[in-house]
């Protein structure tokens, strides 16, 4: 008798949406529906000039829009291996080839040391691009050995999120990089050195569960998805729909757990102004 | 049967009747300008009158002027003294309470950690803000906001002004009294320089949760009390009505502060009270946290706590 039961509707999966803002002259937002020139959109940013929307950026893009031209990219040489020899609809190694051959070789976080408005810093930007940004062992590695670099230079560490959680093909290993990037943030917050946390859309699983929470501040695109257990899998759980803006950083900042919302232009000047306060500096001057 | 004294003195309203009317007469002459001797007379009699008026001003009306509703609250007074100020929310455990305010801060050029409690003007406001009564979750943020500062070695101004902390059943399931009380040991632990000022009410432990402090400053008009006047009046007369004897006996003021050695600085206010210009109350608020923290500037993290120590272990009265 199943088969007049209506079918659960599925929603989007994240993973399913495009990480990137399509190719055209034209582009609909996807969350107001509005037709966007794209032109427009590289001056604000990639966020909707009709409703605020923010895109989902690029690592490159993510770097331009915080730092200073000329950064250098750290670690680059790491690489997946595949150390279970996972294999599931797919095999974890050959996934890996692939993206190699695609052009990837940059993993699913970006570290550099740069400046951002002189200040020098060490930022890590995660990269939707490999495998939802979700993080094993190179990405646990990287992100310590950024840390250590913060810690060598006495300059703050930023990190901009975004994943779909640990990486599963990487097993307990990746279970182990959430407790190896804390142990590493924790010699920062030990020697008193800043470390930012920057939670863009979206951000769960053991990511969020991890560094994500741990900044001195933790500052959030406006709208991210920011949670531990997605919510198709909440929905699957309780057997209810979830609320309008729930796990939205809005919702997370309401609950205490995210210290301010910030929208991406304005990003750059805030992460500016509270490094320059813990630095015990004046205020930049207001743009 | 009891008879209901006369009130002693004239509820505060009463007492600014006449002063507003004046500053409206002089509003009105303002757009002539060939009236500007009449006006400039009205001005001096107006400045002698809020004189007279406020310097016979019993606790009571003072209780009343700390609660005024136009009394500038800890925004405006950080809009007015800081150069810049960016608001940093959440305790990170359970919610972000709008009853108390804190961030980021520049005052003279330098940066320090601003927090206080943060009362409503409008209906809207009032309930946005609980009416200025945080919950364990507020005095969990001021905390965590203070540890911040610590760890950056920036120095900490708590602006106190709330009726007290909030008396809910949420409150207490999320342990108001532990909210409080984890406050109190944590700030005589803090490594950098603390001042609270109350600008408004202190409303007892709700206060004294962010009241640990180096230097304790208080607004000319402000109260601070183990109760309020009404709260009082009702437990020991048995009748809020006598509040105004309460606030006499309570010794909540400023100066009876000042002489129990509770306080270290009374803040003047603008002749009238605060409310009567804010500015005014807000440059006389910068000055004297200014002058706090250049007193304070020397002291060493140990120094510190070993004096704060002590200027806690001085508090009370006791005889032998």
């Amino acid at each position: 008798m199943s088969w007049f039961i209506k079918k659960r509707q599925q929603k989007t999966a994240v993973e399913a949406r495009t990480v990137r803002v399509p190719e055209g002259l034209w582009i609909k937002c996807d969350a107001c529906r509005e037709l966007i020139y794209r032109a427009e959109l590289v001056n604000t940013r990639n966020v909707c000039p009709k409703c605020g929307y923010h895109f989902r950026i690029g690592v490159e893009e993510r770097l331009a829009s915080l730092l200073d031209p000329g950064w250098t990219v750290l670690f680059s040489h790491l690489r997946s291996v595949d150390p279970l020899g996972f294999v599931a609809a797919k095999s974890y190694a050959e996934q890996l080839r692939k993206l190699v051959e695609s052009g990837q070789t940059e993993e699913a976080v970006v570290v550099v040391e740069g400046r951002l408005e002189g200040r020098e810093v060490v930022l890590a930007a995660m990269n939707w691009d490999f495998l939802a940004a979700s993080m094993g062992s190179v990405v646990g590695e990287k992100l310590r050995l950024g840390a250590e670099r913060a810690l060598e230079k006495a300059c703050p560490y930023l990190i901009v999120s975004c994943s779909g959680g640990a990486r599963m093909q990487e097993g307990t290993l990746s279970l182990m990089q959430m407790a190896k990037v804390s142990a590493a943030l924790a010699k920062l917050d030990r020697a008193g050195i800043p470390y930012l946390s920057i939670l863009t859309d979206p951000t769960t699983g053991g990511v969020s569960a991890s560094y994500a929470m741990l900044g001195d501040l933790n500052i959030a695109e406006p709208k991210a998805l920011i949670g531990f257990a997605g919510p198709r899998v909440i929905e699957q759980t309780i057997k209810q729909t979830l609320p309008d803006g729930f796990q939205r950083s809005e919702f997370l900042q309401a609950h205490g757990m995210v210290d301010k919302v910030v929208t991406r232009t304005e990003l750059r000047r805030f992460l500016a102004l509270t490094l320059a306060w813990m630095a015990g500096e004046g205020a930049p001057a207001a743009e | 049967m009891s008879v209901k004294p006369a009130p002693q003195a004239a509820d505060l309203s009463e007492l600014e009747k006449p002063i507003l009317e004046l500053e409206a007469q002089i509003r009105t002459l303002e757009v002539d300008p060939g009236r500007s001797k009449e006006r400039e007379k009205l001005q001096r009699k107006l400045d002698k009158m809020k004189a007279e008026v406020f310097a016979g001003i019993t606790d009571w009306q003072r209780a009343q002027l700390a609660r005024h509703p136009r009394r500038p609250y800890t925004l405006d007074y950080i809009e007015r003294i800081c150069d810049r100020f960016e608001e940093i929310h959440g305790d990170r455990a359970f919610g972000d309470d709008s009853a108390i305010v804190g961030g980021l801060g520049w005052i003279g050029g330098q940066p320090l950690m601003i927090i206080g409690q943060q009362k409503g003007r409008d209906t809207k406001q009032k309930i946005l803000r609980n009416f200025g009564m945080p919950r364990p979750e507020g005095y969990r943020k001021a905390l965590r906001l203070m540890k911040l500062a610590e760890k950056f070695r920036r120095p900490i101004l708590t602006l106190i002004d709330t009726p007290g902390a909030y008396p809910g059943v949420d409150a207490e399931e999320r342990g108001q009294a532990e909210a409080i009380a984890r406050n109190l040991l944590e700030m005589a632990k803090l490594k950098v320089q603390v001042v609270a000022a109350v600008i408004g009410e202190g409303g007892s432990g709700g206060a004294l949760a962010l009241g640990v402090a180096d230097r304790l400053l208080m607004m000319e008009y402000a109260t601070y009390s183990v109760i309020t006047p009404e709260g009082c009046a009702s437990i020991l007369w048995k009748d809020a009505g006598q509040a105004p004897q309460a606030a006499a006996a309570l010794r909540l003021t400023a100066p009876h502060l000042r002489e129990l050695g509770v306080i270290d600085t009374i803040i003047p206010e603008p002749p009238g009270g605060a409310q009567m210009d804010w500015d005014g109350a807000a440059q006389n608020l910068k000055q004297a946290v200014l002058q706090a923290f250049a007193e304070l500037a020397s002291a060493g993290p140990e120094e510190l706590l070993e004096t704060r120590y002590q200027k806690y272990a001085k508090m009370g009265s006791v005889g032998s």
